[in-house]
């Protein structure tokens, strides 16, 4: 499980250049990590290809935070 | 200056006549080319000509399952897709108050939605790579309007502004969309004129002449190019001064 979210920050700090420290659980994405909407997609297709899975457009909307999405990739991954 | 040594682009209606000029300048830049057209005999023909580099990708756009699926096909056959023109456009012309829906939907899905739909396909890998260069066949038809036309000045006129609203998505990943507007070029499209329609448009022009394919090819290769980085949503109006907007 710990090993989906080190995946997940490990994208999320890359892709936003933000300090590790930041990417907490409970961050947003686009209020707490500088993301704009078209870094929200990105980071969608960069977990799609992580982690194997297709996030369907109206799941990705729910996916606001590194949990959200740590939490989605948990339940729907099948490369974990 | 211009070099797309190590591109890849894809060109719809490439069995036309300005498509056919767009893949033959960009390969000789050094792009590799897919053709894109609904006449596989005529793809054939023109990649013939062109020799080496090119790939053969029949597709009707009206169709949208086949639409949907023809970047893949490119970027399969490429291994990359940095360069996409939507060139394909076909006319149904007639006048407003006679025109069918039918020859309102086949022109504005051919010309306008398959656009979108390649556009959309294409910038999946564009955005990972940070790097695209997508160019639309508008008219000047769209810009100034056209008797007869309404289906075809409207679906033109729609790419200006759907390429103008991607390419401020899109900037910040290097990736620039624009869109030529050729006014009159020695086509099949305008070989439908006859003389005197010829005539009396020719001398609306003040370059006095029809443009040629080749006139439109060369604007496709700047905006194709590495070059032309700096300019985006942007429409190049290239018509022997027809027009000056």
């Amino acid at each position: 499980m710990s090993d989906i979210s080190d995946r997940v920050k490990k994208i999320v700090i890359e892709h936003l250049g933000v300090e590790a420290d930041k990417v907490t659980e409970n961050a947003s994405f686009i209020d707490d990590l500088g993301a704009d909407s078209l870094d929200t997609v990105e980071l969608v297709m960069a977990f799609e290809e992580e982690f194997g899975v297709e996030i369907p457009d109206d799941a990705a909307e729910t996916i606001q935070t590194v949990g959200d999405a740590i939490r989605f990739l948990e339940s729907h991954s099948t490369k974990a | 200056m211009f070099d797309l040594t190590g591109k890849s682009a894809l060109v719809t209606g490439a069995s036309g006549g300005i498509g056919e000029a767009v893949a033959v300048a960009l390969h000789a830049q050094g792009a590799t080319v897919a053709l894109s057209g609904t006449r596989r005999e005529k793809l054939d023909e023109v990649a013939g000509r062109i020799g080496s580099r090119v790939h053969v990708l029949p597709c009707d756009l009206k169709d949208r399952a086949q639409v949907a699926a023809l970047v893949g096909q490119a970027e399969a056959a490429m291994g990359q897709l940095d360069i996409l023109v939507n060139n394909a456009g076909i006319t149904k012309d007639n006048l407003f108050m006679r025109m069918k829906d039918d020859e309102w939907d086949d022109v504005i899905a051919v010309n306008l939605t398959s656009s979108f739909i390649l556009c959309r396909a294409a910038l999946r890998n564009m955005m990972k790579k940070r790097y695209g260069r997508i160019v639309n066949i508008a008219s000047i038809s769209g810009v100034i309007g056209n008797p007869g036309q309404g289906n075809y000045a409207a679906s033109k006129a729609g790419l200006v502004g759907m390429t103008k609203s991607l390419a401020r998505e899109v900037a910040s990943r290097n990736i620039t969309a624009n869109c030529i507007a050729p006014g009159f070029i020695e086509t099949p499209m305008t070989h439908a004129l006859n003389e005197k329609q010829t005539e009396a448009i020719a001398a609306t022009i003040p370059a006095g002449v029809f443009g040629k394919p080749e006139d439109i090819a060369a604007a496709v290769v700047f905006l194709a190019s590495g070059e032309a980085r700096y300019i985006t949503g942007e429409t190049l109006h290239i018509n022997g001064g027809m027009i000056m907007v």
